[in-house]
Protein backbone atom coordinates (compact mmCIF):
# COMPACT_ATOMS: atom_id res chain seq x y z
CA UNK A 1 0.00 0.00 0.00
CA UNK A 2 1.58 3.23 -1.16
CA UNK A 3 -0.42 6.42 -0.91
CA UNK A 4 -0.30 10.18 -1.14
CA UNK A 5 -3.38 11.50 0.65
CA UNK A 6 -4.94 14.80 1.65
CA UNK A 7 -6.52 13.56 4.89
CA UNK A 8 -5.06 12.62 8.31
CA UNK A 9 -3.03 9.40 8.29
CA UNK A 10 -4.35 6.21 9.86
CA UNK A 11 -1.47 4.01 11.01
CA UNK A 12 -3.83 1.12 11.79
CA UNK A 13 -4.67 0.81 8.08
CA UNK A 14 -1.00 0.47 7.20
CA UNK A 15 -0.43 -2.10 9.95
CA UNK A 16 -3.39 -4.10 8.66
CA UNK A 17 -2.02 -3.89 5.12
CA UNK A 18 1.36 -5.44 6.02
CA UNK A 19 0.10 -8.19 8.33
CA UNK A 20 1.22 -11.67 7.23
CA UNK A 21 0.83 -15.11 8.77
CA UNK A 22 4.59 -15.59 8.52
CA UNK A 23 5.49 -12.20 10.00
CA UNK A 24 6.52 -12.11 13.65
CA UNK A 25 7.13 -8.37 13.75
CA UNK A 26 5.69 -5.14 12.38
CA UNK A 27 7.75 -1.97 12.83
CA UNK A 28 6.04 1.37 12.31
CA UNK A 29 7.19 4.95 11.94
CA UNK A 30 5.21 8.17 12.20
CA UNK A 31 6.80 11.47 11.25
CA UNK A 32 5.11 14.38 12.99
CA UNK A 33 5.43 18.11 12.52
CA UNK A 34 7.45 20.05 15.05
CA UNK A 35 6.80 23.49 16.42
CA UNK A 36 10.33 24.89 16.33
CA UNK A 37 12.94 24.69 13.61
CA UNK A 38 16.23 26.55 13.25
CA UNK A 39 15.13 29.09 15.82
CA UNK A 40 11.83 29.78 14.05
CA UNK A 41 8.43 29.19 15.58
CA UNK A 42 6.55 27.15 13.02
CA UNK A 43 2.84 27.80 12.67
CA UNK A 44 2.04 25.09 10.12
CA UNK A 45 3.59 22.96 7.44
CA UNK A 46 2.36 22.46 3.93
CA UNK A 47 3.35 19.47 1.83
CA UNK A 48 3.21 19.19 -1.95
CA UNK A 49 3.86 16.06 -4.02
CA UNK A 50 4.39 14.93 -7.57
CA UNK A 51 1.89 12.21 -6.73
CA UNK A 52 2.28 9.77 -9.64
CA UNK A 53 6.06 9.78 -9.32
CA UNK A 54 6.03 9.79 -5.51
CA UNK A 55 3.98 6.59 -5.48
CA UNK A 56 6.33 4.97 -7.99
CA UNK A 57 9.33 5.84 -5.84
CA UNK A 58 7.60 4.63 -2.67
CA UNK A 59 6.82 1.33 -4.38
CA UNK A 60 10.48 1.03 -5.40
CA UNK A 61 11.60 1.70 -1.81
CA UNK A 62 9.19 -0.98 -0.61
CA UNK A 63 10.61 -3.48 -3.08
CA UNK A 64 14.16 -2.64 -1.98
CA UNK A 65 13.20 -3.16 1.67
CA UNK A 66 11.95 -6.63 0.77
CA UNK A 67 15.10 -7.49 -1.15
CA UNK A 68 17.71 -5.96 1.15
CA UNK A 69 16.27 -6.67 4.57
CA UNK A 70 14.01 -9.61 3.96
CA UNK A 71 10.91 -7.66 4.92
CA UNK A 72 7.58 -9.36 4.14
CA UNK A 73 5.53 -6.30 3.25
CA UNK A 74 5.84 -2.50 3.28
CA UNK A 75 3.20 0.22 3.42
CA UNK A 76 3.93 3.95 3.11
CA UNK A 77 1.48 6.85 3.24
CA UNK A 78 2.40 10.53 2.95
CA UNK A 79 0.08 13.40 3.58
CA UNK A 80 -0.08 16.53 1.41
CA UNK A 81 -1.66 19.91 1.98
CA UNK A 82 -1.63 21.76 5.31
CA UNK A 83 -0.53 19.67 8.29
CA UNK A 84 -0.96 21.25 11.69
CA UNK A 85 1.74 21.08 14.36
CA UNK A 86 1.88 17.69 16.07
CA UNK A 87 0.10 15.83 13.29
CA UNK A 88 1.64 13.04 11.22
CA UNK A 89 2.92 13.83 7.74
CA UNK A 90 4.27 10.37 6.95
CA UNK A 91 3.45 6.84 8.13
CA UNK A 92 5.33 3.63 7.42
CA UNK A 93 4.70 0.00 8.42
CA UNK A 94 7.08 -2.86 7.66
CA UNK A 95 6.45 -6.50 8.49
CA UNK A 96 9.13 -9.19 8.70
CA UNK A 97 9.70 -12.62 10.20
CA UNK A 98 11.73 -11.09 13.03
CA UNK A 99 12.11 -7.65 14.61
CA UNK A 100 15.61 -6.87 13.35
CA UNK A 101 14.51 -6.99 9.73
CA UNK A 102 11.35 -5.03 10.50
CA UNK A 103 13.26 -2.23 12.25
CA UNK A 104 15.97 -2.14 9.58
CA UNK A 105 13.44 -2.08 6.74
CA UNK A 106 11.44 0.68 8.40
CA UNK A 107 14.54 2.79 9.02
CA UNK A 108 15.65 2.30 5.44
CA UNK A 109 12.21 3.28 4.11
CA UNK A 110 12.00 6.62 5.93
CA UNK A 111 15.62 7.55 5.20
CA UNK A 112 15.28 6.74 1.51
CA UNK A 113 11.91 8.48 1.28
CA UNK A 114 13.44 11.70 2.52
CA UNK A 115 16.23 11.44 -0.03
CA UNK A 116 14.39 10.71 -3.24
CA UNK A 117 10.59 10.78 -3.08
CA UNK A 118 9.36 13.96 -4.83
CA UNK A 119 7.52 15.57 -1.94
CA UNK A 120 8.23 19.09 -0.72
CA UNK A 121 7.60 20.85 2.55
CA UNK A 122 6.91 24.52 3.03
CA UNK A 123 7.35 25.81 6.53
CA UNK A 124 5.14 28.71 7.56
CA UNK A 125 6.68 30.41 10.55
CA UNK A 126 6.21 33.60 12.49
CA UNK A 127 7.51 36.22 10.06
CA UNK A 128 7.64 34.31 6.79
CA UNK A 129 7.61 31.07 4.85
CA UNK A 130 10.31 28.88 3.37
CA UNK A 131 10.62 25.74 1.23
CA UNK A 132 12.75 23.25 3.14
CA UNK A 133 15.47 21.24 1.42
CA UNK A 134 17.72 19.53 0.67
CA UNK A 135 17.85 17.23 3.66
CA UNK A 136 21.41 16.13 3.08
CA UNK A 137 24.64 17.91 2.37
CA UNK A 138 25.85 21.31 3.40
CA UNK A 139 24.39 24.72 2.71
CA UNK A 140 22.31 25.86 0.96
CA UNK A 141 19.82 24.05 3.13
CA UNK A 142 16.76 25.89 1.97
CA UNK A 143 15.18 27.85 -0.80
CA UNK A 144 14.06 31.19 0.50
CA UNK A 145 10.94 32.53 -1.11
CA UNK A 146 10.19 35.41 1.22
CA UNK B 1 7.97 19.24 -34.17
CA UNK B 2 7.71 17.72 -30.71
CA UNK B 3 5.30 18.51 -27.97
CA UNK B 4 6.23 18.00 -24.32
CA UNK B 5 4.33 18.42 -21.09
CA UNK B 6 6.14 20.21 -18.26
CA UNK B 7 5.35 19.80 -14.54
CA UNK B 8 6.37 22.37 -11.93
CA UNK B 9 6.46 21.89 -8.17
CA UNK B 10 7.12 23.76 -4.94
CA UNK B 11 9.42 26.78 -5.34
CA UNK B 12 9.63 26.25 -9.10
CA UNK B 13 5.83 26.15 -9.42
CA UNK B 14 5.47 29.36 -7.42
CA UNK B 15 7.96 31.22 -9.57
CA UNK B 16 6.51 29.98 -12.86
CA UNK B 17 3.02 30.63 -11.47
CA UNK B 18 1.74 27.40 -13.02
CA UNK B 19 1.70 23.71 -12.10
CA UNK B 20 2.13 22.60 -15.70
CA UNK B 21 2.69 23.81 -19.23
CA UNK B 22 3.31 22.47 -22.72
CA UNK B 23 6.07 23.47 -25.11
CA UNK B 24 6.66 22.80 -28.79
CA UNK B 25 10.27 21.88 -29.52
CA UNK B 26 11.78 22.37 -32.97
CA UNK B 27 14.62 19.87 -32.59
CA UNK B 28 16.40 17.37 -30.34
CA UNK B 29 16.66 18.71 -26.80
CA UNK B 30 17.99 17.45 -23.48
CA UNK B 31 16.06 17.90 -20.24
CA UNK B 32 18.81 20.27 -19.10
CA UNK B 33 18.48 22.43 -22.23
CA UNK B 34 14.74 22.53 -21.66
CA UNK B 35 15.34 23.74 -18.10
CA UNK B 36 17.71 26.42 -19.41
CA UNK B 37 14.97 27.55 -21.80
CA UNK B 38 12.43 27.76 -18.97
CA UNK B 39 14.88 29.70 -16.82
CA UNK B 40 15.29 32.25 -19.62
CA UNK B 41 11.51 32.59 -19.78
CA UNK B 42 11.26 33.04 -16.00
CA UNK B 43 14.31 34.95 -14.74
CA UNK B 44 13.17 34.64 -11.11
CA UNK B 45 14.04 30.93 -11.31
CA UNK B 46 17.67 31.98 -11.46
CA UNK B 47 17.51 33.02 -7.83
CA UNK B 48 16.71 29.49 -6.65
CA UNK B 49 19.45 28.07 -4.47
CA UNK B 50 20.33 24.45 -5.04
CA UNK B 51 20.13 22.48 -8.25
CA UNK B 52 17.03 20.84 -9.67
CA UNK B 53 16.90 17.18 -10.60
CA UNK B 54 15.17 15.99 -13.75
CA UNK B 55 12.38 13.47 -14.19
CA UNK B 56 11.25 12.11 -17.54
CA UNK B 57 7.93 10.32 -17.59
CA UNK B 58 8.03 10.11 -13.78
CA UNK B 59 11.50 8.59 -13.50
CA UNK B 60 14.69 10.38 -12.47
CA UNK B 61 17.02 10.84 -15.44
CA UNK B 62 20.45 12.26 -16.17
CA UNK B 63 20.57 15.90 -17.26
CA UNK B 64 21.74 14.90 -20.76
CA UNK B 65 18.73 12.66 -21.44
CA UNK B 66 16.96 13.51 -24.70
CA UNK B 67 13.31 14.47 -24.70
CA UNK B 68 10.92 12.64 -27.05
CA UNK B 69 7.54 13.65 -28.44
CA UNK B 70 4.73 13.50 -25.84
CA UNK B 71 7.15 13.13 -22.93
CA UNK B 72 6.38 14.51 -19.49
CA UNK B 73 9.30 16.45 -18.02
CA UNK B 74 9.45 17.57 -14.39
CA UNK B 75 12.00 19.82 -12.72
CA UNK B 76 12.50 18.52 -9.19
CA UNK B 77 13.70 21.01 -6.55
CA UNK B 78 15.45 19.49 -3.51
CA UNK B 79 12.91 17.15 -1.89
CA UNK B 80 11.91 17.44 1.75
CA UNK B 81 9.19 14.95 2.51
CA UNK B 82 8.96 12.95 5.67
CA UNK B 83 8.85 14.23 9.22
CA UNK B 84 10.19 17.48 10.59
CA UNK B 85 13.78 16.35 10.76
CA UNK B 86 14.72 19.70 9.27
CA UNK B 87 18.33 19.95 10.32
CA UNK B 88 20.28 16.85 9.45
CA UNK B 89 23.73 18.39 9.65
Amino acid sequence: MFEVVEHPLDLARLVAAVGRADAGAIATFLGTTREHNAGRRVTRLEYEAYPEMAIREMRRIGQQALERFGAKAVAIAHRVGVVEIGEASVAIAVSAAHRDAAFAGCRFAIDRLKEIVPIWKKEHYVGGEIWIGPQRGGPPDSISIT
Amino acid sequence: MMRVRLRFFAAVRERVRAAEATRELAGPTTVEALWDQIRREYPSLGELRGAVAFALNQEYVDSKTMVQDNDEVAFIPPVSGGSSRHQDV
